[in-house]
């Protein structure tokens, strides 16, 4: 039997494949790649495996970082549902008809997202939480038309800098607000000195950098006229009321803890919701409902003139691939573990953490939580000795810390943000404590 | 080809029944103030929601499940293997804030894959840190910018063809840039529109080459030259990378910036709209303005590099989709640099083919040859029998496979952009070719009402942006849809 090859080019009359590359002037043709060949696919799986086994896993060496990204339990039904093919294979549903499946389980990510926030609507998703952080900026710009935007200066410094990036175009000029340093609320005082009628928006987090609860989110909705965008971590909205309800226009926030493995920071998955009167200012893909030419409930996406293939330069943002199966993943998880299920993972991280902070508080020379009042996840350790040494003494006994917070905040140098997600073993908290024991 | 898809009337989560919400105590754990007293999040068997989702996958269409021609978007076979590898415990549960002694494997397989994508561009140093192609555009002007910069000049002009992607302009006005489009010629671009369009004020040029009509801009070079002569960069769109893998590169046509498209290229799945990752590859009088961290090796072992004072800064909070970067790492080193030679030697056979098959058929506007997609036209056939695009494109999904890429570019009128991609046999694209002489000989209603097959009939798109109900909130708080 001749090959495929040779079938299709004889039906064509043509030679050989190079005939078809005849309109490649020679003046950029090279003649092959610059890299080795090929190799079987079981010298490629057992290189990269090798090759990976360097990591330390947190499974290998108990670790206490957060700071946006947390190793919760992931249940395996999510990893099966989004390994199924017709989902993980499939593009962008732009021909609704033979995708109904993604697209009703998009329109009940988007469903239950804005259960938790209390918007009415969400897209599918954003790259991460700072970009969506800065696309809300642009989109309270649309909004509101003012040119300066005001962020938490304690912001974790990455999403500051995605931000920083996204709002050059829109001409916005963002200012920051400083927190109380006994509580590490947000400062109103100091809040109230930056607001004026040229702020287009003001974000918040809830719990924010520190891991406090932010609880005046209500004082800050009556202060400003501008678009109040309100920074969640989804997995506490279960058992913290809505920014909805305090009045927000705009939430955003990091969805890997709903389902997805930290993965070394990527894939992530930016939430994204606001009120139905802003959907049309919103950016991103969405998804909406409708009926099909016999009238069954049908889905499709939607209000698709905000976006770049329509609109083109003058798109709502310039977004097409987003992270949608992160959102399935997103979806069967809140699915899988309900109200009561993420209601439980809540409240188990808040007593987890306060019980790790009340361990640590104890020993002589450190100070955790170093802000009072109630937190998540996390916290910050303050040891007025100085940090560093213990950091590396906890990496040479095979203990991550948590983010030392140096490169964050000058006046927190001596103090690291710790978090716990109820994963920990208490083996692996004694670890730690003893670990800080040793420098009393 | 007999094909009809399952439908279940799977009734929305929201919908099913709920089990009771059991009592938890936060007295003292959350404010107040602030405390919750109830979530409507349905309480689900476990079972009961994989099957849900379950049944919504078989009222999904795959790669896995038939043939893909979406044009611009490569549908490519995904290999089973890098999933498994992208699984590993050693790549999920790490986390990038780790101390860099703890990540040495990672940080190697990004060094790595840097390199590899590189030296597969023409490029002499490459970013891993956006999210996707349009990312990647986004990525690429914020160099140009900081480039000109450097060199004391303001330029705000970003010229494109008429042909380009809806990204590049998108990403070029999300920067605030003056957008410059210029008309094509015989599906090329017009070397007189482009020499009066650049100047003083030229950022840049955004040009994908093969270009979305499947057409290889010959005088590339001389495209260059005059972008260059104006003091601009030439920025690659790399979405239809597939096509000149190994015939010539990016460098070597004389691009500054190009940005790949590693859910395309590379096959890392798509993920029903994403994730994908879509690196940025540069010349080296680009390379100080790179996002950070940088990753670099030296004689400790490979470093994350923030110390970079020209750099733009960040455009991601960590380094990248690093579950992609990993399952197109490992891609790269299956395929090797002769493997993925003949990728782009049977993509282009492939779509050369299928437009052979379809001579007489459907208009292909522009003669020549094609690289890796061609793009058709429904015109005649809509003025003759009142079938259009849409729906020959809404007919072909009753035989079993996903209907290319419809009304777009914008300069073809009724446009069907068909990219086989390397791994269809001869098999499976004369089944579509058959399919569609098929189509384009059947009675006018039988294509007006399709799709018939699939698990719901044709969906009123109008309706859905008239009243946009996006969430459950919003639908019980309305009447019910009549």
């Amino acid at each position: 039997m001749p090959s495929d090859e040779d079938e299709m080019l004889r039906e064509m009359g043509l030679r050989s494949v190079d005939d078809l590359f005849a309109d490649i002037p020679s003046a950029v043709r090279i003649s092959k790649l610059d890299i080795p060949d090929g190799l079987p696919e079981d010298r490629v799986v057992a290189r990269v495996t090798s090759m990976l086994a360097a990591n330390r896993t947190v499974v290998d060496m108990p670790t206490f970082l957060g700071g946006g990204l947390y190793d919760h339990f992931v249940p395996a039904s999510v990893r099966a549902v989004v390994s199924r093919s017709e989902f993980y294979t499939s593009y962008t549903p732009y021909q609704p008809e033979i995708s109904q499946g993604l697209l009703q389980a998009l329109w009940e990510y988007q469903s239950l997202i804005c259960e938790l926030t209390g918007m009415d609507a969400a897209n599918t998703s954003m790259y991460d939480g700072s970009t969506a952080l800065g696309e809300a900026a642009r989109m309270a710009h649309r909004i509101h038309g003012g040119r300066i935007f005001l962020i938490p200066r304690a912001l974790r410094h990455n999403r500051r800098a995605v931000l920083a990036n996204y709002v050059l175009g829109a001409g916005l000029e963002v200012r920051e607000v400083d927190y109380d340093r006994e509580s590490g609320m947000l400062d109103l005082a100091k809040l109230k000195g930056s607001l004026s009628p040229d702020v287009c928006g003001v974000y918040i987090e809830n719990p924010n950098f520190f891991g406090r609860f932010e609880e005046q989110l209500e004082e800050i909705r009556a202060m400003t006229n501008g678009v109040l965008v309100v920074g969640v971590n989804p997995i506490a909205q279960a058992v913290v009321r809505p920014p909805g309800d305090f009045g927000a226009d705009i939430v955003v926030g990091e969805g890997q803890p709903l389902g997805t493995q930290m993965n070394f920071g990527g894939p992530l998955l930016g939430i994204f919701g606001c009120r139905q009167q802003h959907i049309r200012k919103m950016p991103g893909r969405v998804i909406g409902l409708t009926r099909d030419a016999k009238g069954h409930r049908a889905f499709c996406m939607t209000l698709q003139t905000r976006e770049q293939h329509i609109r083109r330069e003058k798109a709502m943002s310039n977004i097409c691939t987003n992270e949608s199966l992160l959102a399935v993943a997103a979806a069967t998880y809140m699915a899988v573990l309900g109200s009561n299920g993420l209601r439980r993972v809540a409240a188990e991280n808040i007593r987890r953490a306060k019980e790790l902070a009340g361990a640590i508080d104890k020993i002589t020379g450190f100070e955790a939580p170093l802000f009072h009042g109630a937190h998540f996840n996390e916290f910050v350790v303050r040891r007025k000795k100085g940090y560093a040494p213990v950091h590396r003494a906890l990496l040479e006994k095979g203990i991550h810390g948590g983010l030392p917070l140096t490169r964050q905040l000058p006046e927190l140098s001596d103090a690291a943000l710790f978090a716990t997600t109820g994963r920990h073993t208490p083996e692996a908290v004694q670890r730690l404590l003893g670990a800080l024991e040793a420098f009393r | 080809m007999n094909f009809r898809q399952a439908y279940w009337d799977e009734p929305l989560l929201m919908e099913k029944r709920s089990g009771p919400d059991s009592a938890i105590d936060l007295e003292d754990l959350v404010p107040a103030k602030i405390r919750r007293d109830q979530l409507a999040i349905p309480n689900l068997s476990e079972h009961d929601v994989v099957r849900h989702f379950t049944r919504l996958s078989q009222m999904n269409f795959g790669i896995d499940t038939g043939f893909y021609p979406l044009g611009s978007c490569t549908m490519k076979f995904n290999p089973k293997f890098t999933e498994e590898l992208a699984a590993l415990p050693t790549v999920a549960r790490i986390h990038p804030d780790q101390d860099e002694s703890t990540v040495q494997g990672a940080l190697r397989v990004l060094y790595e894959l840097q390199d590899l994508l590189a030296r597969i561009a023409g490029m002499n140093a490459v970013t891993l840190q956006p999210a996707a192609g349009a990312q990647g555009e986004y990525t690429g002007l914020l160099l140009a910018q900081a480039y000109h910069r450097e060199r004391g000049e303001e330029r705000h002009e970003v010229i494109i063809p008429d042909t380009a992607h809806g990204t590049n302009p998108a990403s070029a006005g999300m920067l605030g840039f003056d957008l410059i489009e210029i008309p094509s010629k015989d599906g090329r671009v017009d070397l007189k529109a482009l020499e009066a369009a650049a100047g003083p004020k030229t950022l840049a040029l955004m040009l994908t080459n093969p270009n979305t009509l499947g057409i290889f801009e010959e005088h590339v070079l001389d495209i260059a030259q005059i972008v260059h002569d104006a003091g601009g960069l030439l920025y690659y769109d790399g979405a239809n990378f597939n096509a000149i893998l190994g015939r010539t590169s990016p460098g070597k046509m004389n691009f500054d910036i190009v940005h790949f498209n590693l859910h395309k290229t590379f096959t890392t799945p798509h993920g029903g709209g994403g994730p994908g990752a879509g690196p940025v590859g540069v010349k080296k009088p680009l390379e100080p303005f790179l996002p950070v961290p940088v990753i670099g090796l030296n004689g400790r072992g490979y470093h994350l590099n923030y110390d970079r004072p020209k750099s733009i800064g960040k455009v991601r909070a960590w380094y990248g989709n690093f579950a992609l970067l990993v399952r197109a790492y490992a891609y790269i080193l299956r395929m090797g640099g002769d493997g993925l030679k003949e990728v782009s030697d049977r993509a282009v056979l492939n779509a050369n083919y299928i437009r052979h098959r379809l001579a007489g058929v459907l208009d292909v506007p522009f003669g020549g040859l094609r690289k890796h997609e061609f793009v058709a036209s429904a015109a005649k056939l809509a003025a003759e029998r009142g079938v259009r695009t849409v729906d020959l494109a809404k007919r072909l999904m009753d035989f079993g496979y996903h209907p290319p890429t419809v009304y777009f570019p914008h300069l073809v009128e009724e446009a069907l952009m068909v990219e086989p991609t390397e791994t269809e046999t001869k098999e499976t694209l004369d089944g579509f070719v058959e399919a569609l002489k098929k189509i384009v000989k059947e009675d006018p209603e039988t294509l007006h009402s399709a799709p018939h097959n699939t698990a719901v009939a044709r969906v009123d798109e109008v309706q859905a942006a008239r009243e946009p109900i996006l969430s459950w909130r919003t639908l019980k708080s309305r009447k019910p849809l009549s």
